[in-house]
C-alpha cells in the first residue's frame, strides 16, 4: 500500500561529518519523486534515512523525522528492520543474491517475513517476476542462478525481489547507471506501471531521466565541497524543468554546473 | 629505478625511462629462468621423492606376509614379518572426524564473531589471539595435552559415559586415563581451531558490502544477513579453511604421539584408551626400526599421502559443483 512520505528537519552524518542539513519535504504517494544533484551533494545519504539503511554505515546517525503516513520511522520504539520491511530499496549497481536461483531471490524477502507454502510463493514469484516485466524472459529458468543474468535483467530481478514483499514505498539509487540504454528504458517503463501500486523516490544523475519519469523532482545542492547538501526546491516536474523557482537550479538543469 | 632520478633535472626522465626499459626486458628474461628453472627443480625433486618412497614401500610390501590393509598388527621384525595400516587408518580418520565436528563449528561461530559481530575494540585483539595460538609448536600442544587435557578429561568421559553411552561410540568400557581417540580429536580440534578460524575470517570480511545491503534492505536481522550473504558467499572458502585443519590433523604427529596411548585395536568406543594414527605410529617406531621395518613405515606414510590427497580432490569437487552459484561471477 503506497504510503505518504513526511521528513522534516532531517540531517544525517558519519561521525562527525554532516552529509545533508535540514532537510524537509513531502513525497507523495502514487507517484515518483526523483532527486537530482550534483554528485556528492547527499542524494543517496538522504535516500538510505528514508528506510534507514543510512544507521549501518559505521559512524552513521540522523536527526530530524520521517513520517511514514503517520508513524514516525525514527521513533525510539521503532525496529529498524521492520522499517525496511515496509520500504524497499534498489540499488546502483545491481545486487541480486549469487548464491540463490532467481526464483529463490524473489522469494527472499518473503521467506524473511515467514514460511509460505510453496503455492503461495510459487504466486507471489510469479507476480513479482511479471510486475518487474522479466517473467517472460525467466519462466524457464526459474532455478538458475541469479548472477547469470544480464546487467538489465538482473536490476528488473532486484526490482521484482523488492515489490514482491509488497512495500509502502520503493528507493531507487541511480537503478539504471550501470545499465546499457534499452536495459534503462525498460526499467523506466516499469517505473511507470509501478507508481500505480507504490510511492517511488527515485535518485538520478540523468536530467532527461528525471524528466521522463517523475512527477516530481527535488534538487539539492551543496555550497562547498565538504559543506553539507541542501534540498534547494522539490516542485512539479514540469515546473522545475521549464520555470524553476531558483536560479541554482536552473543553472544545474541547463547544464552550468555540476 | 627511475623514481630516485632528481626532481630538479628536467632532461633526466627520458634516459631514466630508456634505463627502466632495458632493465625490465633483462629482468623479465632473468625472472622467467628462475621461475622455469625453479618449477623444473621443484618438479624434479618431487618426482625423486616420490620415487623413492614408492620403491621403498614396494620392497617391504612384497616381503609382507599379513595384508597390508586388513591387518590390526604392526611386526615388520618378526618372522615372518606382519604389518597392516588398518587400525592406524581407522584412529588416523576418527580422530580426525572428531577433531573437524568439533574445530569447525566453533571456528566459523569464532570467526563470524570477529568478522560481523564483534566491536572493532574487541575483534581485532581477538583476531590477534587466536592467531597467536597457530605460532604455538604442536610438541607445546602435546605436552599440555597430555599433563592438563588427560587428567582434566576425565570428568567429562564419565559423563558422556553416563549419559550418552547408549549411543556405544561414548560407551566407555575399560577404565584408566583418557589417553584415547577423542582426546586426541579434542586436541587436534583446539590445533586447527586457529587456521581453521583466520582462513573463514578473512572470507567473511570479503563478502561485498552490496551483497550485504541486498539483505539488509529487505529487512535481514543480522543473523538472517549473515545466513543470506555472508554464509553462502563464503561457503567455499570454509570448505578451503577446513581442508587445510583436516591436512594438519590428519598428519600431526608430535602431539597424538605424546598423548595418545598406542594399540592395534580398533574400537569405536572413543573414550577407551588405545588406537593409532599414521603419523603417530611412525614417530613412535622410526628410531627403533631397522631396515625393513622403516620401509614399512614408509609405505604406511604414502597411504596417509594418498589419504590427504583423497581429501583435497574431494574439497576441490565440493566447491566446483557450486561455482556457478558462487559469489565469483557476481
Ligand atoms: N560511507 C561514507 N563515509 C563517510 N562519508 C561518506 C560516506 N558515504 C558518503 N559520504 C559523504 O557524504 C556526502 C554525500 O554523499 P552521497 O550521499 O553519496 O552523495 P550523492 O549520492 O549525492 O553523490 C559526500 O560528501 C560523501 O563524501
Ligand atoms: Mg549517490
Amino acid at each position: 500500500m503506497a504510503k505518504r512520505i513526511d521528513i522534516s528537519g532531517l540531517s544525517a552524518f558519519y561521525g562527525s561529518h554532516k552529509a545533508i542539513e535540514d532537510i524537509s519535504m513531502t513525497v507523495e504517494p502514487r507517484s515518483v519523486t526523483a532527486f537530482i544533484g550534483p554528485s556528492g551533494c547527499g542524494k543517496s545519504t538522504f535516500l538510505r534515512t528514508l528506510n534507514r539503511m543510512h544507521e549501518v554505515t559505521p559512524g552513521g546517525r540522523v536527526e530530524g523525522k520521517v513520517m511514514l503516513d503517520d508513524e514516525n520511522l525514527y521513533a525510539r520504539e521503532v525496529d529498524p528492520v521492520a522499517v525496511r520491511r515496509t520500504v524497499g530499496m534498489v540499488f546502483q549497481r545491481p545486487n541480486p543474491f549469487p548464491t540463490m536461483s532467481i526464483f529463490d531471490n524473489v522469494a527472499a524477502g518473503l521467506r524473511l517475513n515467514g514460511s509460505y507454502k510453496k503455492t503461495e510463493l510459487n504466486a507471489v514469484v510469479e507476480r513479482s517476476l511479471r510486475g518487474a516485466n522479466l517473467w517472460n524472459e525467466v519462466k524457464d529458468r526459474l532455478n538458475k542462478p541469479g548472477s547469470g543474468l544480464s546487467g538489465g535483467q538482473q536490476q528488473r530481478l532486484c526490482i521484482a525481489r523488492a515489490i514482491a514483499v509488497e512495500p509502502d514505498v520503493l528507493l531507487m539509487d541511480e537503478p539504471c547507471s550501470a545499465l546499457d540504454p534499452i536495459s534503462t528504458l525498460a526499467i523506466e517503463d516499469l517505473i511507470g506501471e509501478l507508481k500505480e501500486r507504490f510511492t517511488i523516490v527515485i535518485v538520478t544523475h540523468n536530467m532527461q531521466q528525471a524528466a521522463r519519469v517523475s512527477d516530481r523532482t527535488a534538487f539539492f545542492n551543496l555550497s562547498a565541497v565538504g559543506q553539507p547538501g541542501r534540498l534547494i526546491e522539490i516542485d512539479e516536474t514540469e515546473r522545475i524543468f521549464s520555470n524553476p523557482s531558483v536560479q541554482a537550479t536552473e543553472d544545474y538543469i541547463s547544464g552550468r554546473f555540476g | 629505478m627511475a623514481s630516485t632520478t632528481p626532481t630538479e633535472t628536467p632532461p633526466a626522465p627520458p634516459a631514466a625511462s630508456r634505463r627502466a626499459a632495458s632493465t625490465g626486458r633483462v629482468g623479465d628474461k632473468v625472472f622467467l629462468g628462475l621461475s622455469r628453472g625453479s618449477g623444473i627443480l621443484l618438479l624434479a625433486i618431487m618426482a625423486s621423492i616420490a620415487v623413492f618412497l614408492g620403491y621403498r614401500a614396494a620392497l617391504a610390501i612384497s616381503e609382507n606376509e599379513g595384508d597390508f590393509l586388513t591387518t590390526f598388527d604392526w611386526n615388520p621384525a618378526g618372522d615372518p614379518p606382519v604389518f597392516g595400516i588398518a587400525v592406524l587408518l581407522f584412529g588416523t580418520v576418527v580422530s580426525s572426524i572428531i577433531a573437524m565436528a568439533i574445530a569447525v563449528p566453533v571456528a566459523v561461530g569464532i570467526a563470524l564473531f570477529i568478522s560481523h559481530y564483534a566491536p572493532r575494540r574487541i575483534a581485532a585483539p581477538l583476531a590477534y589471539v587466536v592467531d597467536l595460538l597457530a605460532a604455538v609448536p604442536s610438541i607445546i600442544y602435546g605436552i599440555w595435552g597430555a599433563l592438563f587435557l588427560v587428567p582434566y578429561l576425565g570428568g567429562l568421559n564419565l559423563w558422556l559415559d553416563e549419559y550418552l553411552g547408549w549411543t556405544y561410540v561414548f560407551d566407555k568400557t575399560e577404565v584408566g586415563v583418557a589417553r584415547s581417540l577423542f582426546t586426541v580429536g579434542i586436541l587436534l580440534a583446539i590445533m586447527i581451531l586457529p587456521i581453521v578460524t583466520s582462513v573463514s575470517r578473512e572470507v567473511f570480511l570479503q563478502v561485498p558490502r552490496m551483497n550485504e545491503e541486498a539483505a539488509l534492505a529487505l529487512g535481514a536481522t543480522r543473523w538472517e544477513v549473515i545466513r543470506m550473504s555472508v554464509l553462502p558467499f563464503g561457503r567455499s572458502g570454509v570448505i578451503s579453511a577446513s581442508m587445510l585443519g583436516l591436512g594438519r590433523a590428519l598428519g600431526e604427529t608430535m602431539a597424538v604421539a605424546t598423548v595418545l596411548s598406542p594399540s592395534f585395536v580398533i574400537s569405536l568406543h572413543i573414550l577407551d584408551p588405545g588406537g593409532g594414527t599414521f603419523a603417530q605410529n611412525i614417530a613412535a617406531k622410526f628410531d627403533e626400526a631397522d631396515q625393513f621395518g622403516r620401509d614399512a613405515l614408509i609405505a604406511s606414510g604414502l597411504v596417509l599421502f594418498v589419504l590427504t590427497l583423497l581429501v583435497n580432490g574431494a574439497a576441490r569437487l565440493i566447491i566446483a559443483r557450486r561455482k556457478e552459484y558462487s559469489g565469483a561471477n557476481a
